[in-house]
């Protein structure tokens, strides 16, 4: 059983490691796209939460497989293919992961007491400074276990990848078939691999729950 | 809370708003025009890309790919409510034997990824010969992924039914069987109704998984129509097409999920009842996808 493992050690480590590149790319991405949505969903201009509601509502009900095929499908047919497959899959988990993080986001925010912001504003702040050095900190550690979650769920999501020609951890069984490796194996190790990368997470997730309940 | 962020606009934040208002106004205009341009040069409004679209044999190939979404999605969300309700049952049991390997299952299948669990029983079935279709491997898939979901939010369900009501439940003698039955799940169901639907949504949204293990689904058949030559490969046109008809699908049960969770919102309040905010923290802790 580890031979299918030693014997296509590279094939795994590439694997591995374009999953891990993928998440941690399309992850900060992703808070930083969902965070913007989540100040447009709360900013006193009416256009700007338009959009974000618009966003964050048909994004949701999107299968990301559908994002995915129209990445790379699609929008090279449009000539606005992006620079390699990696990219393209970057984008399409950035796209759809940044909706779940508005709404996060924006829950977050909406645990801050009003007080806090009410102060802010009493003190003269205007509404970008209100959210940026009051609310929004304060918002994030509150955030931290559902985050995990979503962040969790973009680590499982990059396996879709593999459906696109991207050569990450859930591409390897297609690679092994052609070797002749039992696929039963190569799933178990995967599977495996993936548990490494997710327990820590899992273990985040617990460890500021307590805290926060704590709080 | 939105509101508090800033203070009631007064003339010349109003003006300001306005002035803000028109420039995004123009921005989105700018981009949206971008886009039509640009699918307009690259020729994805010709006749010819949209042309197949008239034909009955393709509809019905789109309809064949629909209704076998719509086949994979409800066997799966029959069979992930029965995992769910046992293993539900199981984790909240007394006996140690019951509760560990069933939270050890359900804690794995909630880790593995959806993808690979599919490719699981399809690699499965061609090494050891099991006669499993892609459609099997799609729906066992979901099952065991959805089942653990929601098995975690039957649980929480339970879990948010006010102490003094089981302790009330058990003084009127009701054994424990019956507490459950008759006194908790009814509450829990009623509490986590928003939740289980919002569930169903992401079990919907994740058949088009069934496209890369070679189910004939709705992106499956889209890939297909989009790849016709003769059409001069519409794929923007076809996945306009899907795209409209998944959002369309899953905005109605998201819909019916905002809908349950404001009515039980407002029985809440009318009815006095304890504050929901155990059982909504659990909900918005779940995993979105």
């Amino acid at each position: 059983m580890l031979s299918v493992l030693t014997d296509n050690w590279e094939l795994f480590r590439e694997g591995f490691w374009t999953t891990l590149r993928l998440f941690l790319v399309s992850g900060v991405l992703s808070l930083l796209l969902g965070t913007l949505l989540a100040t447009f969903r709360v900013a006193p201009v009416t256009v700007l939460r338009g959009i974000g509601t618009g966003y964050v509502n048909t994004l949701r009900n999107t299968p990301l497989t559908l994002v995915f095929a129209f990445l790379f499908f699609g929008a090279a047919k449009m000539q606005l293919g992006l620079p390699t497959f990696f990219w393209a899959a970057v984008t399409a988990l950035t796209v759809y992961t940044s909706a779940f993080v508005c709404e996060v986001v924006r829950s977050g925010i909406n645990t801050i007491p009003p007080g806090q912001a009410e102060a802010a504003r009493a003190v003269g702040m205007t509404f970008v400074q209100v959210l940026t050095i009051v609310v929004l900190p304060q918002a994030y550690r509150a955030i931290v276990p559902p985050m995990t979650s979503i962040m969790i769920a973009l680590l499982k999501n990059t396996t879709i990848a593999a459906g696109f020609s991207v050569l990450e951890a859930g591409a390897i069984p297609a690679a092994m078939a052609e070797r002749g490796e039992s696929q039963m194996l190569t799933l178990l190790w995967i599977t495996i691999g993936f548990l490494i990368l997710i327990i820590p997470l899992v273990f985040l997730q617990r460890w500021a729950e307590r805290r926060t309940a704590v709080a | 809370m939105s509101a508090v962020l800033y203070d009631v606009p007064g003339p010349r934040a109003k003006a300001r708003n306005r002035i803000l208002n028109v420039i995004v106004l123009a921005l989105l205009a700018a981009g949206i025009l971008w886009l039509v341009l640009r699918l307009n040069s690259t020729g994805q409004f010709e006749g010819r890309r949209w042309a197949q679209f008239q034909y009955t044999a393709i509809q019905e190939q789109l309809l064949t790919g629909l209704l076998n979404t719509l086949r994979a999605a409800g066997a799966a969300t029959v069979l992930a409510l029965i995992f769910g309700a046992v293993f539900a049952a199981a984790r909240i049991s007394d006996h140690r034997w019951l509760r560990v390997p069933a939270t050890f299952v359900v804690e794995l299948f909630r880790a593995i990824p959806l993808l690979i669990l599919m490719f699981f029983f399809y690699y499965g079935s061609l090494e050891f010969e099991l006669g499993l279709s892609p459609f099997h491997a799609v729906v066992f898939g979901l099952t065991l992924y959805n089942g653990s979901v929601l098995a975690e939010i039957f649980r929480a369900g339970i879990a948010a039914v006010p102490k003094g009501q089981r302790e009330a439940a058990y003084a009127t003698g009701l054994r424990k069987n019956q507490v459950v039955r008759l006194v908790l799940l009814p509450q829990a169901i009623r509490a986590m109704l928003p939740a289980i639907v919002s569930q169903l949504v992401v079990l919907l949204k994740d058949t088009a998984l069934g496209f890369i293990i070679t189910y004939n689904e709705l992106l499956y058949v889209a890939k297909q129509m989009g790849g016709r030559l003769e059409f001069g490969f519409p794929y923007i046109p076809t996945y306009i097409v899907i795209a409209v008809i998944y959002i369309g699908l899953c905005s109605l049960l998201s819909l019916l999920a905002r809908y349950l969770e404001g009515r039980s919102r407002r029985s809440r309040k009318v009815t006095g009842g304890p504050p929901p905010a155990a059982a909504e923290s659990a909900t918005s802790a779940e995993a979105p996808l």
